[in-house]
């Protein structure tokens, strides 16, 4: 097709004066612009873990690998599994942080559950605040993330973080972390690990949406953060959690 | 089984993150502070019975200051972006104000107070020097080459003035170490009020110790007579200064033993175990214990000049073990258990990789061979002689 001088003119100034009234991309090029603009101050994120409903299968951990690229030997989510003799410090592992699903037990005797673990995306985050250059943050829709190309890879981070939830990353040398599947929750989508439950037993949660079932949730069962006393202002709660879990 | 683990680590813990280079660097600013700390007894509190060491030890902070960033900046994922902490430093970060707190002892207090202190000697030689030589002094005189008595008098008043702001400023710098520590809430080894005193005296501890030994061994190396009433007042308040560091840190023991908080099993099992050996045998017993018996017998017996020589050196060298273990207990000994407190992790030092020994071994030597530069650049001998 030959585009005369007139064609130009005339598609260009279109563009010029759809731009100079602010028009996106989208709406430039003639693509159908997203049905729901993803706005952060409109959501205030966390999670909901059921103990009683996890089965420790372990897909959660492999998603959340295979969907981040999570390097081998780390973990941004892992699951536990408790087994707890009256009186006594409780047995726990964690056999490559669940990746593969737990060995059977050979204590049918103990009181035995499974403890899904990632970040909490505290409110009060103490990595937070500990970093020297202001690269870990709290998204304005609450979840904590890291700037890999403004982290010094200091770990003063990894040391604040009370529940072990960061890494180095053995490659990128900066510190890496669960980020509640941000690029696929400001997509609509949940995160991988909620999307491969298959009991249902994480879910991810808009505090902020009056009509998210986590306010039910809330209103009605027994619920607990990990290491209350740490006054972090975690978002994971868990429904009943047992008193021996760290 | 993860090998090296006992019991439960959160599966992102096996791994330490702090390794010895994180070590070096409280011990090294720890003697730069404890240096400076024993300069300023002479400056200050006019304590003239320590004046032969007054040059030597601004010299050994200075040695020590400028390779403290280092072990820092070789442990860093992306050394190439540390200058960032000085251009958007977190305000709420302990750690983002290191480099303020770096800068300002090293620009405003220890440069300056070593140029006013050196000032005259630099412009004479300068002035006697030549080739080469002449020009670094020329260089040095910063284009100040006045050194009329009424100068000198000016020197002294500003130098005094420097050494002033200095001493809280040397506190600052090591307290201010310790609260990067004591001010970690998720982990009960560190996160103790106590931290940055127990940091401030264990660095007077061993800055004084090593400007002791520097002491000796450069007047056995300069073939210079050595100043007993010199070394037994530094061991006097080496010994005080031990004191008070060993009590605070027994203090922080008792507490933890009475209290038993819920770390307590934890911490006090790793002290029994993987600890043992650094802490109890190399911290307490043979790295306080002993030198501070030596100190003590040295306060109450008067020896013969010798035997006070053997005991000082000997006491000294303890110290400084004692104060690098005391830096490896709280730095590694924080990372060896779970903070699920439910297990165990080791840490393997390797040779050469970039935190392994071969660096921290480089590093540790790396303040000498800037102390004999400055020594030969800056000779801490005429003033003391002259006096």
């Amino acid at each position: 097709m030959d585009i005369t001088r007139r064609d130009l003119f005339t598609v260009g100034g279109k563009l010029l004066v759809l731009a100079s009234v602010g028009a996106t991309l989208e709406q430039i090029t003639g693509a159908a612009p997203p049905s729901e603009a993803y706005r952060m101050a409109d959501h205030w994120w966390g999670m909901i873990i059921d103990i009683d409903a996890c089965i420790g299968c372990g897909n959660c951990v492999r998603a959340c690998s295979k969907e981040n690229g999570v390097p081998k030997g780390y973990f941004r989510t892992w699951v536990e599994r408790y087994q707890v003799a009256e009186g006594e410090q409780p047995h726990v592992e964690s056999p490559d942080g669940a990746m593969e699903g737990f060995p059977p037990s050979a204590r049918a005797d103990l009181k035995s559950f499974f403890v899904p673990k990632l970040c909490n995306h505290c409110a009060d985050s103490p990595c937070v605040q500990v970093c020297p250059v202001g690269a870990t943050f709290v998204s304005p829709d609450g979840i904590v993330l890291v700037d890999e190309t403004y982290c010094l890879g200091c770990r003063y981070c990894v040391q604040a973080c009370p529940y072990g939830c960061r890494y180095l990353h053995p490659e990128k040398d900066t510190v890496d972390k669960c980020t509640l599947c941000y690029h696929r929750i400001t997509q609509g989508l949940t995160t991988a690990c909620c999307e491969n439950c298959p009991t249902g037993a994480r879910k991810l949660v808009d505090f902020k949406d009056p009509k998210d079932p986590v306010h039910d949730f809330l209103r009605n069962n027994k619920v607990e953060v990990l290491k209350p006393y740490m006054a972090t202002r975690a978002k994971v709660y868990y429904k009943d959690l047992d008193g021996s879990v760290r | 089984m993860i090998p090296g683990v006992d019991g439960f680590m959160y599966p992102n813990e096996v791994e330490l993150q702090w390794s010895l280079l994180i070590v070096l660097y409280p011990y090294i600013t720890g003697l730069v502070a404890g240096a400076f700390i024993l300069a300023s007894l002479e400056r200050v509190f006019r304590v003239e019975a320590v004046r032969p060491t007054y040059r030597l030890a601004l010299l050994t902070a200075l040695s020590f200051m400028l390779v403290a960033p280092l072990p820092l900046q070789l442990h860093l994922g992306h050394p190439e972006r540390s200058l960032e902490m000085y251009l958007t430093p977190h305000k709420s970060s302990a750690m983002a104000m290191f480099g303020f707190v770096y800068l300002w002892y090293l620009m405003v207090v220890l440069l300056l107070e070593i140029w006013l202190e050196y000032r005259s000697d630099i412009v004479r030689m300068a002035q006697t020097g030549s080739g080469i030589s002449r020009l670094i002094y020329k260089a040095l005189t910063l284009g100040s080459e006045n050194i009329s008595p009424a100068a000198r008098i000016i020197d002294d008043k500003v130098g005094y003035a420097v050494t002033v702001i200095g001493i809280p400023s040397a506190f600052m710098l090591h307290g201010y170490v310790g609260f990067i520590f004591g001010s970690i809430k998720a982990n009960p080894w560190w996160s103790t009020p106590l931290m940055p005193i127990v940091f401030l005296f264990s660095a007077m501890t061993s800055g004084i110790a090593a400007v002791l030994l520097l002491y000796m061994a450069t007047t056995r190396f300069k073939k210079i007579a050595i100043d007993m009433r010199c070394l037994d007042t530094i061991a006097k308040y080496l010994f005080y200064t031990f004191v008070i560091d060993f009590t605070l840190e027994m203090l922080d023991l008792i507490h933890r033993t009475y209290e038993a908080d819920e770390s307590f099993r934890s911490l006090d099992f790793m002290v029994h175990t993987r600890l043992w050996g650094s802490q109890v045998v190399l911290q307490i017993f043979l790295g306080t214990l002993i030198p501070l018996s030596l100190l003590a017998a040295n306060q109450l017996w008067r020896f013969a000049e010798a035997r006070r020589r053997v005991m000082y050196v000997t006491a000294c060298s303890l110290t400084l073990v004692g104060i690098f273990a005391m830096r490896w207990n709280v730095v590694i000994g924080g990372q060896l258990f779970s903070k699920s407190f439910l297990g165990y992790t080791t840490y393997k030092v390797a040779f050469v990789t970039r935190e392994g020994l071969l660096p921290a071994i480089l590093l540790m030597l790396l303040p000498f061979v800037i102390f004999v530069v400055l020594v030969k650049l800056l000779p801490p001998w005429e003033r003391s002689e002259a006096h």
